[in-house]
């Protein structure tokens, strides 16, 4: 018995060591692209770290989300961004190094002896959620959680991502507004991988749909399943097997918006028919839930697709365009085509 | 010493790892790495916390769990407009501005 429980601890420590590792290599090689495989494989560590946390719903979006699309996103931008310089200047910087570092581990030691030192027992809400289960209709403490006692961070979290996209999409210059976003398409993919992207891609939709349907009783969930089909859908883009959409298509912008608006709708009538925001009317629990969940299904996977899609290719870089404005006279251009006023403002 | 001491060391080192990546990290990608390490020792530490309070025959305490899972998407979110934004700025500007190599040689 005691050997069991000792091969346990030793896996746990084995475990932790070797993400902290792969944070050391995250933070102190030197190369940009190794730090982002780096990442990738220390998320889907971290993901077995939930699983021995008791917490198989966060392993399950730490290995698509944290994982999967962060991973993906820092690879593709590794390989977008220029490389930094070697500068012999970063041997001057060693005393603020050394000063980053004194106080990271006080921070470190700061938080690892609060930690260590918490209350026994633990003050914990598992006894509530347990009593008031049974009225969600949900089974899944962590989704009675998320779609009943906390629905407001749910409801806000999704605004939150419509709100990041649209952000990120007020990146994209005027000149190349209409173009189709372009991070994710290969040039020439290897037949092998449309061949894969084409067998995943039905597969993956199943185990996503599978995943979102048992989210009611069993770890899994709308946020996993979305990330699923988002990472899916980039797969389908990479390969050329999909072509990504462009910003001015209205249906990706539909879908992306649906979820949060037939939540917040629902919530609003809830003040009349159930007495508050975001309550549910009694006996109408499962179904509106069950509807809230697949309009945010759809919402999740469509925004967090369309942000690993990227940004359509810059059409003019900053070089040409300020040569072309010193040899020349500038001639009256149509507005679309008018370079971005920050450009115009440089020297 | 038991396993969840295990990864409670684990957070709070992340965390230390993690700042300490964002204030010297040698560019701006990798500050973005850094950051998202610290937000995953974060994150660790809500874990543990949940893990704690189990009980009424939970593995863990579903709240903060609910709210990791908010905030892993969350983070992804930003990550993706920081990566963006960088990407934009790298096309457009040129990366010597990204990089706080070009502050001066005084520093």
């Amino acid at each position: 018995m005691s050997a069991i429980f000792d091969l346990a601890l030793l896996a746990d420590f084995v475990l932790a060591a070797t993400a902290l590792l792969l944070g050391l290599w995250v933070i102190l090689t030197a190369d940009a692209l190794r730090a982002a495989i780096g990442f990738l494989v220390y998320g889907l560590l971290m993901a077995i770290v939930w699983i021995r946390l008791d917490a198989p719903d966060i392993a399950l979006t730490e290995a698509a989300i944290g994982g999967g699309l962060i991973g993906l996103l820092v690879l593709g931008a590794s390989t977008r961004v220029p490389p930094a310089p070697a500068t012999a200047r970063a041997r001057r910087r060693w005393p603020l190094h050394l000063l980053a570092a004194l106080l990271s581990a006080a921070v470190a030691l700061g938080l690892a002896a609060v930690v260590l030192s918490l209350p026994d027992p633990a003050p914990s809400l598992a006894a509530t959620v347990a009593a008031e289960l049974p009225a969600t209709a949900v089974e899944n403490p962590v989704t009675a959680v998320l779609m009943v006692f906390r629905a407001v961070d749910t409801l806000f979290e999704t605004v939150v991502l419509v709100l990041a996209l649209i952000a990120f999409w007020s990146l994209i210059p005027d000149a190349s507004w209409r173009q189709r976003l372009a991070w994710l398409p290969l040039p020439h993919p290897s037949p092998a991988l449309v061949l894969l992207a084409q067998i995943l891609l039905p597969l993956v939709i199943l185990v996503a749909l599978h995943l979102f349907w048992i989210g009611a009783s069993l770890p899994g969930g709308k946020f996993q399943a979305g990330a699923l089909l988002a990472g899916v859908w980039a797969l389908a883009m990479v390969a050329g097997v999909m072509q990504p959409p462009a910003v001015t298509q209205r249906l990706p912008r539909l879908l992306a918006v649906i979820g949060p608006l037939v939540f917040f709708a629902i919530g609003l009538a809830g003040i009349w028919l159930a007495g508050d925001f975001l309550a549910y009317p009694v006996g109408f629990e499962k179904p509106l839930i069950l509807l809230i969940e697949v309009v945010l299904l759809v919402s999740v996977a469509v925004v967090l697709g369309l942000i690993l899609a990227g940004l359509p290719a810059a059409t003019v870089s900053l070089q040409p365009q300020l040569q072309r404005a010193a040899s020349q006279p500038r001639p009256a251009l149509p507005s679309d085509q008018r370079s971005e006023p920050f450009l115009e403002d440089r020297p | 010493m038991s396993s969840v001491t295990f990864y409670a060391l684990l957070g709070s080192l992340l965390v230390g790892l993690g700042l300490y990546g964002v204030i010297v990290g040698a560019s701006a990608l990798r500050k973005i790495l850094a950051f998202n390490l610290l937000g995953s020792g974060v994150f660790l530490l809500f874990g543990v916390i949940a893990q704690r309070g189990a009980g009424a025959g939970f593995g863990g305490d579903p709240v903060p769990q609910a709210l990791v899972i908010t905030g892993l998407v969350v983070a992804f979110a930003a990550t993706a407009l920081a990566v963006g934004l960088l990407v934009r700025l790298g096309e457009s500007a040129g990366l010597d501005d990204v990089e706080d190599e070009s502050e001066g040689e005084s520093s």
